[in-house]
């Protein structure tokens, strides 16, 4: 069989005419197989949901407990028959929950990887390369100009810029899904162990990821009640970067503003929002990530998609390796 | 390499200025010499080495990667040498940690040794014993594309700060020093004597005046002042001596080179202060330009025979700081006045005169004189007592500036965006425009002071009721007719400018106050402002 006939995209997103799902859709289906929880991958209102449990559990925090009408977890490993084809879910790296999902029939496989990093995080299992003919990944960050610093670096400026500004409160931009718990492991792995001030909207994924085994030490709430405005002064406070421009902000001393995404490799993007302390911390592969994992993998055919497509299809032609763009719609570049 | 990339990250992402000369000072205290001096001549733009041109780091960056690569790389960057910093494909595959990366006195000291040829083989040795952000600093420092928004005065306030010294002490000092600049650095830290200015014609610290106030009116006695006009050109000190001949900025830069008519025309040995105007002779007389004249001579680092036939330099004196071998600064103003009016009468007139100087016996004869000033290029009254010496810097009850009323206009508010630091959290810079047609509002200038913390909340609180659109930190706020906020926006000049889309921009505009009260369709229309020009001109 040829690899379309097993996944072809679709306006819903990556369909599977054989096992009838679809991966990721961008619209409510009837049977949805989900890579991971950020909601532009994860949405409600699916008949069936197959994913790993703790992306159903990001699932249900964030859309209630009925966002489906059914849901099955899916054991990393574990082969699960749909219809014709089997699927298997194997870790992405990507945040907790995160995985890539293989689908084969007739000795023909097909990996969709979703978002992956392969580096090692504290906060999620690590991402492994699986084998097959045609591998399907993400090119977020497919640039050459990508190349993201070791994440524990970036986190010890963080903490400089904390010891020569202690009248300032420092503001993190990060993703409530994902970044901000890693982000705080690391803080804690590097040391730091005072408590440190959380948006309202990092709350319940902050005590997820506790509940999972991932200690993120004395979180608080970083609210008025908590102290006056001085007492926030040197403190590190985490919130989605939308917020920075809220009023929320305003309860800070002098803040400045730092904003942890691997968008922030480019200077333009961190004056663009007014970051003061760009951090390059990204839970997406970068550039040279993304061809050692083609490599690793050293599938038949590459399908590249969602981010600068055409610079990693320039990549593969140049290594030998077939490639072409998948078209899909609806997934935000953005979401780093 | 990496302390002086740090240095320019963080100079480069922190809008404070307080948190800029806190930066500097640290970076002085902590970096040894001669790499810290090496550092500030870099950023104080004062360093002189073989350039790398983009053409060549192109060809450079085109032997080790694919074209098509890097133009996707370079097309979503924007920027020659950041593309290339980020992408440079390193030989041996490893990003950071190499400990026999290059420091800033290594890269400067080898490039001064070398000729132009060389500059790209060393850079491309260079670019691969650093990590991205020390190539990123190589790549400003050979190609002098630092655009960090920190002026000379910033700079020199830093250093001052640093060792605990007056700025102009270092203004003073400045243009008689060289890079790595290690005797100012002993005398600030106290290891070493004040460095002698052996420079010839250096820079003579500028004595500066406060705004008059209306009740400072009481407490002075007309009789022990002099008046003048206040022109509305830049200030400048011409010196000369020993042959060489300069002119600088009120800041102690040297800006001769933009100036070589004037410059050419310093025919005397001695130290004037006064005004850099547009003017030339005419009618017998001297005709003086607009400030938007003056305008098309500024920031520019070379001239055109064009510029200087359409556009001529004219220094107007007010003061006379040295003559010979005579320093005049002790003396008071009365008597450096009459020294000054016979040193001009010896120089060419179509580059030099003096500043008029205004009789008057009460201040009201005075404020009738600055209601109606012969020629819109005057922007007030200067007065100046007759017993003051020239003192350097800001010196109080010496001289006042007394300067006109400011244009005023209504405009509709279009768009604010988020401030930093103290107002992050606040939409407190805001863009203003006003009619072009029925319906059309234009933006004609961005304002973000002149208003109270109070009135900053109520606008803040305007702008997220009547947000249309938001882009990144700005919003677009709801402007027609009937909706929106005015206001009272005031400024010090307005000119003509090919680069604004409204075709006008203003000079030094603020808010004066908020028109709750007055419907935007009343605001002013276009034409106003351009009726302001053409009575300018």
């Amino acid at each position: 069989m040829k690899p379309e006939d097993l996944l072809i995209p679709r306006r819903e997103g990556l369909y599977c005419p054989p096992g009838d799902f679809f991966i990721d859709p961008v619209r409510g289906v009837d049977r949805a197989l989900i890579t991971h929880g950020h909601a532009d991958h994860a949405r409600a209102g699916h008949g069936h949901v197959l994913a790993t449990s703790e992306t159903l559990d990001i699932m249900a925090i964030r859309y209630g407990a009925d966002h489906a009408g059914a849901t099955q977890a899916a054991g990393l490993g574990e082969t699960i028959r749909i219809r014709d084809v089997t699927v298997t879910f194997h870790p992405a790296g990507h945040v907790l929950g995160s995985a890539q999902i293989a689908v084969e029939r007739d000795g023909m496989r097909i990996v969709a990887s979703g978002d992956y990093k392969p580096r090692p995080d504290p906060t999620c299992a690590t991402f492994e390369p699986v084998a097959c003919d045609v591998f399907i990944t993400e090119a977020t960050f497919a640039l050459p100009v990508f190349r993201h610093p070791g994440a524990a670096d970036e986190i010890q400026r963080l903490l400089r810029s904390v010891s020569r500004n202690p009248d300032r409160a420092h503001l993190v931009g990060v993703y409530s899904l994902g970044k901000a718990q890693r982000v705080i492991r690391l803080i804690r792995d590097a040391g730091y162990h005072r408590p440190l001030y959380i948006h309202g909207a990092l709350q319940k994924l902050c005590d997820y990821y506790e509940s999972q085994g991932i200690a993120l030490g004395d979180l608080r709430p970083a609210t008025v009640d908590a102290g006056a405005k001085g007492d926030f002064a040197g403190a590190i406070i985490l919130g989605p970067p939308s917020a920075f421009g809220d009023k929320w902000a305003r309860r800070f001393p002098d803040p400045l503003v730092s904003f942890a995404s691997g968008w922030m490799q480019v200077r333009a993007r961190a004056r663009q929002r007014g970051v003061e302390l760009p951090l390059v911390i990204s839970d997406h592969a970068d550039w040279d990530e993304l061809a050692e994992t083609i490599e690793a993998v050293s599938p038949g055919e590459v399908w590249v998609t969602h981010g600068r497509e055409e610079a990693l299809v320039r990549w593969c032609t140049m290594h030998g390796i077939a490639a072409r763009p998948l078209h899909l719609v609806g997934y935000e570049d953005e979401g780093d | 390499m990496n302390r002086f990339a740090d240095l320019l990250d963080m100079l480069a992402f922190t809008p404070s200025r307080n948190a800029k000369l806190s930066l500097l000072q640290d970076y002085f205290r902590t970096v040894p010499d001669p790499e810290r001096g090496y550092a500030l001549a870099a950023i104080a733009r004062d360093l002189d080495i073989p350039a790398v041109k983009p053409a060549q780091l192109r060809e450079l960056i085109s032997s080790r990667m694919d074209a098509e690569l890097f133009g996707y790389s370079y097309d979503y960057v924007g920027d020659l040498a950041e593309t290339i910093a980020l992408a440079w494909p390193e030989k041996t595959g490893t990003i950071s940690g190499r400990n026999d990366a290059p420091g800033l006195a290594e890269v400067v000291e080898t490039l001064q040794a070398s000729s132009r040829r060389e500059g790209p083989g060393l850079v491309e040795a260079w670019l691969d014993r650093l990590d991205p952000p020390g190539r990123y600093a190589l790549l400003k420092l050979v190609t002098g594309g630092f655009r960090m928004g920190l002026s000379s005065r910033l700079i020199k306030q830093a250093l001052a700060a640093f060792g605990k010294v007056e700025v102009n002490e270092i203004e003073e000092l400045w243009h008689g020093l060289t890079p790595p600049y290690a005797d100012l650095f002993s005398w600030l830290e106290g290891s070493g004597p004040k460095p002698v200015n052996a420079g010839a014609a250096p820079f003579r610290p500028v004595m500066l005046s406060h705004a008059i106030d209306a009740r400072d009116f009481e407490k002075l006695d007309p009789a022990d002042f002099a008046a003048e006009w206040k022109w509305d050109g830049i200030r400048v000190q011409a010196t000369s001596e020993r042959g060489i001949s300069r002119l600088y900025s009120r800041t102690g830069d040297d800006i001769s080179a933009a100036f070589p008519d004037l410059v050419d025309a310093i025919a005397f040995d001695g130290a004037l202060d006064g005004e850099l105007l547009v003017a030339r002779p005419a009618g017998g007389g001297i005709e003086t330009g607009s400030f938007s004249d003056l305008q098309q001579r500024l920031n520019r680092k070379t001239v055109t025979a064009r510029q200087l036939r359409d556009h001529p330099a004219f220094f107007r004196a007010y003061d006379l700081l040295q003559d010979g071998a005579e320093d005049l600064r002790a003396a008071p103003f009365a008597e450096r006045r009459l020294r000054l009016e016979a040193f001009v009468s010896g120089l060419n007139p179509e580059r030099f005169d003096c500043s008029e100087m205004l009789a008057f016996d009460s201040w009201d004869e005075l404020a009738a004189r600055r209601a109606d000033p012969p020629l819109a290029v005057i922007e007030g009254v200067m007065i100046k007592r007759k017993a003051a010496p020239y003192l350097p810097g800001r010196p109080k009850g010496e001289w006042f500036k007394w300067k006109r009323d400011p244009y005023l206009i209504d405009a509709v508010l279009m768009y604010a965006q988020r401030g930093h630091g103290k107002r992050s959290g606040f939409y407190s810079d805001y863009t203003f425009g006003v009619w072009r047609e029925p319906g059309e509002l234009v933006p004609v200038g961005k304002a973000y002071f002149g208003f109270t913390d109070e009135e900053l909340l109520e606008i803040d609180k305007y702008v997220r009721n009547n947000t249309i659109e938001r882009f990144g930190p700005v919003r677009s706020v709801r402007a027609g007719p009937d909706t929106g906020l005015v206001f009272e926006v005031a400024f010090e000049g307005i000119n003509r400018s090919s680069r604004h889309k409204s075709g006008v921009a203003m000079r030094f505009p603020r808010i004066n106050r908020l028109r709750w009260d007055k419907p935007p369709g009343e605001a002013d229309r276009l034409e106003t402002l351009e009726r302001m020009i053409d009575g300018i001109e």
